[in-house]
């Protein structure tokens, strides 16, 4: 019993970054209708800037208010690496095929990847350990010893996803962006700047992915220029499976993709904890593809 | 009974390959590496070539098929071929195209497994399922202690000659270029350009779709069993993402949908690889930068000249 509250923590710690990284990948497929393949590399870029912070402040020891610094600082580099992605490699694109874009994307993915991989350009290939963020200690409730940082992690997700739900629903921007998402035409036929909008969805997206790398090295303290590659993919996958374009369900896919990856982890196919996501994908493209919160939309000709 | 002309210059080449092969070992053994690489590409390339161009799917995972086929026929010939027959001549004649056929055969079925759920849904899902099954792939050879693990498949016979890589090269072509001109084959250009009016002239898309990631991944797999018995050693890691992409590379430079086109850049590339190996941390930078510049200026691909009287797009 005691193992099995600390797994269920332990996923849904992993589960609510896969869900900061997912709802990033909603957002821009609600607007754009396009997966964003360099989303992941955002997420690697933010940890590194984490880290960067975390070695320039040179906190005599972790604070919560440090902490609170670096992970705004990261938030607000990544949110300007989303727009100049979008307005260098996507703003040109955007009456193309969706293919054009698709491949654009991969290539701005590997181009950051490799870029980060150089020892010239870059951070070198080699992974770096990343230092505590936040002020640490072990809470004892029973059997069950609990890490605070364990516990932040969601407290800190549910704070950002209420306020993007407030960004989303109750201000003008918000209601531009669901407008865009809707009806793009329509959107801008009743005069919504459709470009500004677009790069908010990227800014707001990538931020989040920004906050999800920070928590993620914080978790998992060894970063490497390729640690996106994975927790994108299956925070693609999470979106997917909550239904894309649904923001709710981004955050419903994370978590429950987290907590599977977890308890798999648990058992003896531990070594296939990678595959399991992408079973999954499989077996909802399968049998609901149009994700456990979405709504099927039938293509009129 | 004339054959058709492009049987005929089928047969041609396969004869010009036989006769080059014969003389294979007054070439530099460098040049001869190269090109054994070039022609590896060539089946990979065009075979994609079906599926990313003709059909205007996307798939992300050629590499995984493509190391479907080089275990499975690397399996038969170093372990099972020699446990039946013994060390013979066989081998290389009879035992090592058939398991080229047996590694293609068996990768066309991963392929109706990965194409048939997510070849029901429009482009980009079948981008990501592709992808997530290279990986997929990638995770279970590295934990199947029978074929190395993630220490990799050593001792596998080099059969791999001119003649075969070249050979299975020209069949490769020839079958897609032969199956699109046919009476059916006109499907997977109908389905690329419009699947919504395509489906509504009565054409079955998911079938043709299905048809064509399965032929590709046929071609995938055989290359892969020339691949191991070129290199005579298999790794996991060698078929990971930026193997597919580079695959996908020489398809988007070559031009979706140009026989050609494609074969060129296969053979460009190939040789750039060799170029570009000692500045070996700037190559991918490389191909990345020219994969979006290509995106942005030329979608269709470099070597693609608008045909007089058809319009281009």
């Amino acid at each position: 019993m005691t193992e099995f509250l600390q797994q269920l923590l332990n996923g849904i710690s992993l589960g609510s970054i896969y869900a900061l990284i997912a709802l990033g990948y909603t957002m821009v497929y609600g607007v754009l209708r396009f997966i964003n393949f360099a989303h992941s590399d955002v997420f690697m870029i933010g940890s590194y800037v984490g880290w960067f912070a975390l070695q320039r402040f040179q906190f005599q020891q972790p604070s919560f208010l440090g902490g609170m610094t670096v992970l705004t600082l990261a938030m607000a580099v990544c949110a300007l690496l989303g727009v100049l992605i979008e307005k260098l490699a996507y703003k040109p694109l955007r009456n193309r095929s969706t293919l054009t874009v698709l491949i654009t994307a991969i290539g701005v993915s590997l181009l950051i990847q490799n870029l980060a991989q150089n020892q010239k350009f870059g951070f070198g290939p080699n992974p770096k350990a990343f230092p505590p963020l936040f002020p640490s200690k072990q809470l004892q409730f029973g059997d069950l010893t609990l890490s605070t940082n364990q516990l932040a992690v969601p407290i800190v997700t549910l704070g950002l996803l209420a306020i993007l739900y407030w960004i989303v629903h109750c201000t003008r921007t918000g209601t531009a962006m669901r407008a865009l998402s809707f009806n793009a035409t329509a959107a801008s036929l009743v005069g919504i700047n459709n470009d500004r909008i677009i790069s908010f969805t990227f800014a707001l997206g990538s931020s989040l992915a920004g906050a999800g790398g920070v928590l993620y090295a914080m978790n998992y303290p060894s970063i490497d220029p390729l640690m996106g590659t994975m927790p994108g993919l299956k925070a693609f996958v999470a979106a997917v499976l909550g239904g894309i374009g649904n923001l709710p369900g981004a955050a419903l896919g994370g978590v429950l993709i987290g907590l599977v990856e977890t308890f798999v982890s648990g058992t003896r196919l531990s070594t296939f904890r990678d595959a399991i996501a992408f079973a999954i994908l499989i077996a909802i493209l399968l049998f609901r593809p149009a994700g456990l919160l979405g709504k099927l939309k039938v293509e009129k000709v | 009974m004339v054959p058709p002309k492009s049987q005929c210059l089928l047969i041609a080449l396969l004869a010009i390959a036989a006769l080059i092969s014969a003389f294979s070992g007054r070439i530099d053994a460098y040049l001869l590496d190269v090109a054994l690489g070039a022609g590896i590409s060539i089946v990979l390339a065009s075979s994609l070539n079906l599926i990313n161009g003709f059909t205007g799917q996307f798939s992300l995972g050629h590499a995984g098929f493509m190391a479907v086929g080089a275990y499975t026929s690397a399996m038969l010939t170093t372990t099972l071929a020699p446990k039946l027959l013994g060390q013979t001549e066989l081998l290389q004649w009879v035992v090592f195209p058939l398991s080229l056929i047996a590694g293609g055969l068996l990768s066309a079925l991963v392929g109706v497994a990965v194409g048939a759920p997510s070849l029901r849904l429009k482009g980009d899902y079948l981008a990501i399922v592709t992808l997530g099954f290279g990986e997929i792939i990638k995770v279970i050879l590295q934990n199947l202690d029978a074929v190395g693990g993630a220490r990799g498949l050593t001792g596998i016979h080099t059969h791999t000659s001119l003649f075969w890589v070249f050979g299975s090269a020209t069949v490769t072509v020839y079958v897609v270029w032969s199956l699109l001109n046919s009476t059916f084959g006109r499907g997977f250009v109908a389905v690329a350009d419009d699947e919504v009016a395509s489906e509504a002239m009565g054409l079955n898309t998911t079938h043709y779709k299905i048809t064509a990631f399965v032929v590709g991944s046929f071609f995938a797999g055989v290359a892969g069993g020339l691949y191991a018995h070129l290199k005579g050693y298999l790794n996991p890691s060698g078929f990971s993402f930026d193997k597919s992409i580079e695959i996908v590379v020489m398809v988007i430079l070559g031009g979706m949908g140009r026989h050609s086109g494609v074969i060129v850049a296969a053979v460009l590339l190939t040789a750039l690889t060799e170029v570009l190996r000692s500045f070996g941390d700037y190559r991918m930078i490389v191909y990345s930068l020219l994969l979006i510049i290509l995106m942005l200026t030329r979608p269709q691909g470099l070597f693609f000249w608008p045909l007089k009287g058809k319009k281009s797009t």
